[in-house]
């Protein structure tokens, strides 16, 4: 559906997909959700038996005292009975009816929008905007909890209602199309111009809506400051500072739901001036009918009584579409979650497998740059045989960092192509890539949990045997003994019991434990100390010998050791050769090795 | 309003789900009574209006229809009066809707900005202890979807309100019908209410599984996207879908299970008006035969009860609610009623320049925990003075620093700065003389600008010149924006050594009197880290700051004028460098490793 996504949708912004309309909202919405339509067609049977079924109870019951009780030949014992035993059958089986309907759609419903939930939360997983955007993530949470809760109360209530009314719109024409067309054009007449403004409002209530919804997504944004930056509003005292944006943004939230609600008050009241004017013109017209020979006085009552089957369900179809835009709005965004290309896309099985052994890695030409930012990789081709050690050193900003997510698939580069083990990482499945290239970031996450479910993160099922054999083949037994509660030790929110330094120690042996072919150490050891450092880095070589390691170190004692060091200087690959000739070269490795050398030895020196 | 008369009212211990239900709409109704007021009325004319409406038809029957047919012709006067009369009453009509529907909504959304006001000033104020125990899912749940549960049943309330005003017109009306048709149909109603409170009872735990469900859905998605990066990593991504999976399904479960009760008890409730009726028509009949009642009465009575039907249900929209919002009460006021802020004194630091810093016998463990991360540590600091703290990752380094913003306060000792215990400063007076800028910092989603100064009135100048101390006037510059680009926008992704300097400059723009890095500066390259520190040995020259710094680079440490070696929690020396590496092995172990390691490496090279 490419009418969802604007052309303006670059690969760091997630689609509102604002431009679709509400029909097109809810095809493409049945269409992402099968579970909804399954079954469809028996549910509105059900919805047509009880919408029949609660017409048809008062039509008998007026029926019952018109011919029953105040019939011409007085009392009509048999016939009351006999109709209220119908009527008792109706209400019986419209209950029954009822209750089935809606016991299939809140399974159908929650099937499907449970379905579309977890379609839209693996989506995200895919969207580069997650890595590359750090600080918009409350936002996103709403597309996969609020938002779906939106579309989940419309389907279940509101939905219903809409098909419910249509219903009882089409069986109050029938029924007074029989009593008088005339009458019914000029019911009809009457609620012309509430469809037409209905139309003509609807792309204000539209917008009213995603204003709605997407100040909920800021509002979430916003509350998420204090909680993920608690820290920072406790050590500056800012906390005025971040109530005052809070407060603003749930003021926006505010003024954006009293805007919106006052166009669904000014429509609901418009329906009921519309049934007004019906009345009057009914009464009116009915009388001149009447005049003319068309229609009984009892013809002129009774329709007069049928305009309020009418406006009922006007009144309510009217109330819930306009309500219906809310959720209209919800489902556009997490539909535009969905339509929004992931541009590293997994393969799958039609990828195909790393081959087994040691990986050697060939970047060819790559160039990239992020999404309207400057180019930060230009034309970089390098060879790392397999079982190589290289270090990558640069300048902040020098694109170290970028050259690594490439190396692992993060990022597609622009131009050019990575190979492993000789094939395009393009066509390498992630089940065969992820576990077998793995790359330790600067930021050692964790997540809330216990040390050993943290490190399970890297070996799923692994043992606490083998998890504590990790711990100690990494030299780290000594850290692991001071921790509260060994493995049971809860990390806290973020990892955040844990101090950076200990943080990245998790991500390494988690990194350890995935055992893999090919280790990309993103800066994973800058929070720790240089012994522990230095230990760790020295079993990480020991025990993964034989593979190939990538490590961008700004601590150069890790470049004086690899067998090959590129350096990167403004997007391109500078130099590379071994410590020595780059020394010798007296070129920007020269200096920023001097430069770090000074540094170590300022004190001693 | 403050957070306790928000959250001291409609509470009683040990009450159940249906009665506390009530309390918070009662406690939601004084919050807002003149709002809801209106809101009623508007129920209240809507209701008249509807009544009227029905009045207006037979008027316009017995003086419109009726006479015309007779007459053989309509007057002009009279129809208009007609389509007047109607239009008059549906206009009324219509502004009891707007009344109702705009006046209810505001009544609604007032309360629900009123709560998260007042549940995010409590985040703000809980301490950091409190923050590492709660998810963030569930933290963004409690101030968006549990308080949109817990005034969720503020909507259709006015509307339920008329209903009662109505339903006591309409069993008047009936009374004067027929006294005994009226009591049986009044059966109906406690039999209403006795179904509805069977259905409160089977609903309410459903719906508070779902609730809670809720917020698992939020913490789960939350986590996992903050966590990304090593999801993507180690290739964790359909692992985590498959845990997102199991709490979406159990959500989806509980919905379900939710559902199914409200299929029952809905179409029940939906006949039962109709049973009423009927029971009305099937006794009227009989006693029509038997001579006690007119029929007329009994279609009067039949009428209204068919005119009440639809209006009733809005009575379980209401009851339908309770539960849902008891349940997103009662964990709304989970935090309104945690404790454990942090309570900060009154006391400012007079004069300016570097503090003094005192630690006196201060030990902290992290709340549940019998490890004791900081013994008996004691540190003395004279103003103006650079300490370096070295230690291995894990001795208690971070904690410390922590400990001197009070970001945790010690669980045993104290510490002083001037001699005045930083429990007794005021928070801004203690933010102001006292900054730490730690490894891994908060960047809000907003300008460099607001990044750096956080709302301190400062003018360009002075933070352009923490910029270039902190080495970051060169990046910042060539962001599209300079020190207006927004940070978090496309694009405008800061690497980590980026954000150090940001960190740093947030910090010194402050011009702290006690200045703490936490291994600050551990992402950025050794160059910038130099140029960094040469400019911060200038600026504490210059105007001075005592400077707490953790470390482990010699270029760090030899800015110190003394180092402080922490192990296992304890200060176990302290002394110039110099001395320090002559005296202890362990300290050695850390600050030569490097050199070690390069002697190591030459060595090895040198041999054959």
């Amino acid at each position: 559906m490419s009418a969802l996504v604007s052309p303006a949708v670059t690969r760091s912004t997630i689609s509102g997909g604002d431009a679709a309309g509400g029909w097109a909202t809810l095809r493409r919405g049945l269409q992402l959700s099968p579970a909804l339509r399954e079954g469809l067609g028996v549910t509105l049977l059900l919805a047509v038996v009880a919408t029949l079924g609660s017409s048809v109870i008062p039509v008998v019951i007026q029926r019952t005292l018109d011919e029953g009780l105040l019939g011409d030949t007085g009392v009509d014992r048999d016939r009351v009975w006999l109709y209220l035993g119908m009527a008792g059958v109706v209400v019986v089986v419209t209950a029954v009816a009822g209750y089935a309907m809606k016991y299939r759609l809140f399974r159908s419903s929650e099937q499907g929008l449970a379905d579309l939930r977890i379609k839209a939360f693996r989506h995200v997983h895919d969207l580069p905007v997650l890595t590359q955007d750090t600080e918009r993530r409350g936002a996103l949470v709403s597309r996969v909890t609020s938002d779906v809760d939106q579309v989940s109360l419309f389907l279940q209530f509101s939905g219903l209602l809409v098909i419910i009314s249509i219903g009882q719109l089409v069986v109050a024409t029938a029924i007074m199309s029989f009593y008088s067309w005339q009458l019914t054009i000029v019911v009809w007449l009457c609620f012309l111009p509430l469809i037409i403004s209905l139309r003509l409002t609807q792309p204000r209530m539209t917008r009213a809506y995603a204003k709605v919804r997407s100040s909920v997504g800021d509002m979430l944004s916003a509350v998420s400051e204090p909680v993920v930056g608690a820290s920072v509003v406790r050590a500056h005292a800012i906390a005025g500072r971040t109530q005052a944006r809070i407060d603003a943004s749930i003021g926006a939230n505010l003024s954006a739901n009293i805007r919106a609600q006052r166009l669904v008050a000014v429509t609901f009241a418009s329906a009921g001036l519309a049934g007004g004017l019906a009345n009057g013109g009914v009464v009116v017209l009915g009388v001149l009918l009447g005049l003319a020979g068309e229609l009984s006085i009892g013809g002129v009552v009774a329709f007069a009584f049928l305009v309020s089957l009418f406006v009922g369900p006007v009144t309510t179809a009217t109330q819930v579409i306009t309500e219906a835009q809310n959720a209209i709005a919800s489902w556009r965004r997490v539909i535009g979650v969905l339509d929004t290309p992931a541009d590293v896309v997994d393969p799958g099985e039609d990828g195909s497998a790393l081959p087994t052994g040691p990986l050697p890695a060939q970047v060819r030409h790559v160039t990239y740059a992020y999404p309207s930012g400057p180019v930060v990789l230009r034309d970089v081709d390098v060879d790392i045989p397999a079982r190589a050690r290289i270090a990558v050193v640069g300048e902040t900003g020098s694109g170290k960092t970028t050259f690594a997510k490439l190396l692992c698939r993060l990022m597609d580069p622009d131009q050019g192509h990575v190979t492993i083990g000789g094939v395009d990482l393009r066509e390498v499945s992630f089940a065969s890539l992820r576990g077998r290239v793995v790359m330790v970031p600067q930021e050692g996450f964790l997540f809330d949990a216990t040390l050993a479910e943290n490190l399970r993160y890297g070996k799923p099922g692994a043992s606490a045997r083998e998890l504590r054999q990790a711990v100690e083949d990494l030299g780290l037994a000594d850290w692991y003994a001071a921790l509260p509660a060994g493995l049971d030790t809860e990390v806290g929110q973020r990892g955040e019991s844990l101090s950076a330094g200990e943080r990245q120690l998790v991500a390494l042996v988690r990194a350890y434990l995935a055992n893999p072919d090919l280790l990309v150490l993103d800066e994973a050891t800058s929070a720790v100390d240089p012994q522990t450092e230095l230990r760790i880095t020295a079993a990480l070589n020991r025990l993964l010998t034989g593979r190939t390691a990538v490590v961008i170190a700004h601590r150069l004692s890790t470049a004086e050791q690899a067998d090959e060091i590129l350096v990167f200087d403004g997007g391109r690959l500078a130099e590379k050769g071994n410590h020595h000739d780059l020394v010798g070269a007296g070129g920007t490795y020269a200096r920023l090795h001097a430069s770090w050398v000074a540094q170590s030895h300022l004190a001693t020196g | 309003m403050s957070a306790d008369t928000l959250a001291g009212a409609a509470d009683r211990p040990g009450e159940g789900a249906t009665g506390q239900g009530f309390r918070i709409l009662g406690h939601g109704i004084r919050l807002q009574w003149r709002m809801f007021s209106i809101a009623v009325l508007g129920s209240l004319v809507y209701g008249a209006l509807t009544v009227a409406d029905a009045w207006v038809l037979g008027w316009a029957t017995d003086h419109v229809i009726v006479p015309s047919f007779e007459r053989g012709r309509l007057e002009t006067g009279l129809a208009l009066v007609t389509v007047g009369l109607f239009v008059a009453v549906a206009t009324l009509r219509a502004l009891g809707v707007i009344a109702r529907r705009l006046i209810g909504g505001l009544v609604y959304y007032r309360l629900q900005a009123q709560y998260r006001r007042a549940v995010t000033r409590r985040y703000l104020e809980l301490p950091m202890s409190w923050h590492h125990r709660h998810p963030t899912g569930q933290l963004l749940s409690n101030a968006n979807a549990d308080v949109e549960a817990t005034w969720g049943v503020m909507m259709p309330l006015p509307m339920a309100l008329g209903v009662v005003a109505m339903l006591v017109f309409a069993v008047v009306a009936m009374l004067f019908a027929d006294v005994v048709l009226t009591l049986v149909g009044l059966v109906v109603f406690p039999l209403l209410f006795v179904i509805n409170v069977g259905y409160q009872r089977l609903l309410s735990p459903r719906v508070a599984r779902a609730q809670q469900l809720r917020a698992v859905t939020s913490e789960v998605a939350h986590e996992s996207f903050d966590g990304s990066l090593v999801v993507a990593t180690l290739g964790r991504a359909a692992a985590e879908t498959e845990r997102f999976a199991r709490v979406s399904y159990q959500l989806r479960d509980a919905n379900i299970s939710a559902g199914r009760i409200r299929s029952v008890f809905d179409p029940v409730l939906e006949a039962l008006p109709s049973i009423g009726v009927l029971l009305v028509v099937a006794l009227g009949v009989e006693r029509v035969m038997s001579g006690a009642a007119e029929p007329g009465d009994v279609v009067q009575v039949a009428y209204l009860f068919t005119v009440i039907a639809f209006p009733v249900r809005a009575f379980g929209w209401v009851l339908g609610e309770l539960p849902r919002s008891v349940v997103g009460w009662r964990r709304v006021r989970a935090v309104l009623d945690a404790t454990g802020e942090a309570t900060y004194g009154t006391e400012r630091l007079p004069g300016d320049g570097p503090l003094s810093l005192s630690v006196d016998h201060v030990g902290y463990r992290y709340p549940d925990s019998s490890t004791a991360v900081l013994r008996g540590v004691v540190v003395d600091v004279e103003p103006g003075r650079t300490v370096a703290l070295v230690g291995l990752t894990g001795a208690g380094k971070s904690t410390l620093s922590s400990l001197l913003i009070r970001l945790f306060d010690p669980t045993e000792g104290s510490i002083k700065v001037d001699g005045v215990d930083l429990r007794a400063l005021s928070h801004e007076s203690l933010a102001g003389a006292v900054a730490l800028v730690p490894q891994h910092t908060f960047l809000f989603d907003d300008t460099v600008r607001e990044n750096v100064t956080l709302g301190l009135p400062v003018d360009d100048s002075e933070i352009l010149e923490a910029l270039a101390v902190a080495q970051a006037q060169g990046f910042v510059q060539a962001l599209p924006g300079g020190i207006d680009s927004r940070l978090g926008e496309r694009g405008t992704t800061l690497s980590g050594g980026q954000r150090q300097r940001l960190a740093l400059a947030r910090a010194l723009v402050r011009r702290p009197r006690l200045l703490l890095m936490d291994d600050a500066t551990s992402a950025l390259d050794p160059d910038v880290e130099a140029r960094i520190l040469a400019a911060l040995r200038e600026h504490s020259r210059a105007g001075g700051a005592t400077v707490l710094v953790v470390a482990y680079r010699k270029a760090t440490i030899a800015l110190a004028d003394e180092v402080l070696f922490l192990r296992d929690g304890r200060i176990v020396d302290r002394g110039p460098h110099a001395e320090l590496v002559a005296r202890s092995a362990a300290y050695r172990d850390i600050v030569d490793a490097y050199d070690t390691a390069r002697e190591a490496h030459v060595d090895g090279e040198v041999r054959p």
